[in-house]
C-alpha cells in the first residue's frame, strides 16, 4: 500500500497505492505511524496518484494522522486525487482541513509558502 | 418494478472479501451502462455496508455475509444482510460521526457515505437478529439513452 517515501527537509512525502478500505486501513495506519515516529517530521504530503479507491475507512486513517501533524504545528497535504477520492473527501469535510493540491510539487510549494 | 436480472453472493465475514463484494456488484451493475461516477458510487456504498456487516454485525470471521443485487430498467437494488448482533438504535447508528468502535479509528461516516452516494437507503435491524441494508441507485445514463431513442 505504501509505495515510496522521501524527505524534503521537515516534509515527509509518502505514496499510497491500491484500494484503501477497512481491510488495508490498519496496515496503512501502522506504516504511516512508524514513519511519523521520527519527531523531525513536521509536515506530511500523501501522493495518491496510484490510490484507486477509498471508503470511509480511509477518512479515519487520514483524520488520525492529521491530528498527529496538527499537534506538531505542521500541514497535512494530499496530491493527485481522482474523482472518487475527491467526492468522498469532500463529503467527509476533510477538504476543509487538509490541503489538496494537483501535484506533490505544488504541495511542497504550499507548505514552504506558508512556513516563510 | 420490473426486475431484469438478479444475483446473490455469500462470503465469509472476512475483511479481504470487502474488495470482492464491491467489485462483483459493480461488475453486475455494469449491465445498465452506468457512468464511471455511478459505478464508483455503488462500489463505495457496497464497501461501507459490507464493512459494517463484518465489523459490527459479526465479531468473528466465520459467519456469512449475504449480498443480493437486482437490476431493473433504470436502477440497481442492493441488499447487504448479516445475521449478527443487530442494532438497538438504527437512527443513532446513522448519525454522521457516530461509531460504536472508536478504538478502531473508524470515522463514523459509513451510513453518511451510503446516503450520499445512493438514492435510497433503508436499514432494518433488530438486536440478536441481524441487519439488512437495502440501497437503490438510479442509473441516469440508460434513462437518458432511452429517452433519446424513444
Amino acid at each position: 500500500m505504501l509505495t515510496d517515501n522521501k524527505r524534503k527537509g521537515d516534509i515527509l512525502i509518502v505514496g499510497l497505492s491500491g484500494e484503501l478500505d477497512h481491510h488495508h486501513s490498519a496496515e496503512v495506519r501502522d506504516a504511516l505511524d512508524r514513519l511519523l515516529d521520527d519527531p523531525s517530521i513536521r509536515h506530511m504530503i500523501l501522493n495518491l496518484r496510484h490510490l484507486h479507491f477509498m471508503d470511509s475507512s480511509g477518512i479515519g486513517v487520514f483524520m488520525g494522522r492529521y491530528k498527529t501533524i496538527h499537534k506538531r504545528g505542521g500541514q497535512f497535504s494530499i496530491a493527485n486525487i481522482n474523482s472518487q477520492l475527491a467526492r468522498i473527501l469532500e463529503m467527509s469535510g476533510l477538504y476543509r482541513i487538509l490541503k489538496v493540491h494537483d501535484t506533490v510539487e505544488q504541495a511542497i510549494d504550499g507548505i514552504r509558502g506558508e512556513s516563510e | 418494478m420490473n426486475i431484469k436480472n438478479e444475483m446473490k453472493l455469500e462470503f465469509l465475514s472476512r475483511s479481504q472479501n470487502e474488495a470482492f463484494a464491491r467489485v462483483a456488484v459493480a461488475a453486475f451493475a455494469a449491465q445498465l451502462d452506468p457512468t464511471l461516477e455511478e459505478i464508483a458510487d455503488i462500489k463505495t456504498a457496497v464497501s461501507e455496508a459490507v464493512t459494517n456487516a463484518i465489523i459490527h454485525g459479526y465479531d468473528n470471521p466465520n459467519e456469512m455475509v449475504h449480498v443480493r443485487t437486482q437490476i431493473s430498467d433504470y436502477s440497481v437494488i442492493i441488499e447487504v444482510i448479516d445475521h449478527g448482533k443487530g442494532m438497538e438504535d438504527v437512527e443513532l447508528a446513522r448519525q454522521p460521526l457516530y461509531t460504536s468502535k472508536p478504538e478502531l479509528e473508524r470515522s463514523g461516516m459509513g451510513f453518511t457515505v451510503m446516503e450520499t452516494f445512493m438514492d435510497k437507503v433503508e436499514v432494518n435491524s433488530a438486536p440478536g437478529q441481524g441487519t439488512k441494508v437495502r440501497m437503490v441507485k438510479y442509473i441516469s445514463h440508460e434513462a437518458d439513452e432511452t429517452r433519446r431513442d424513444g
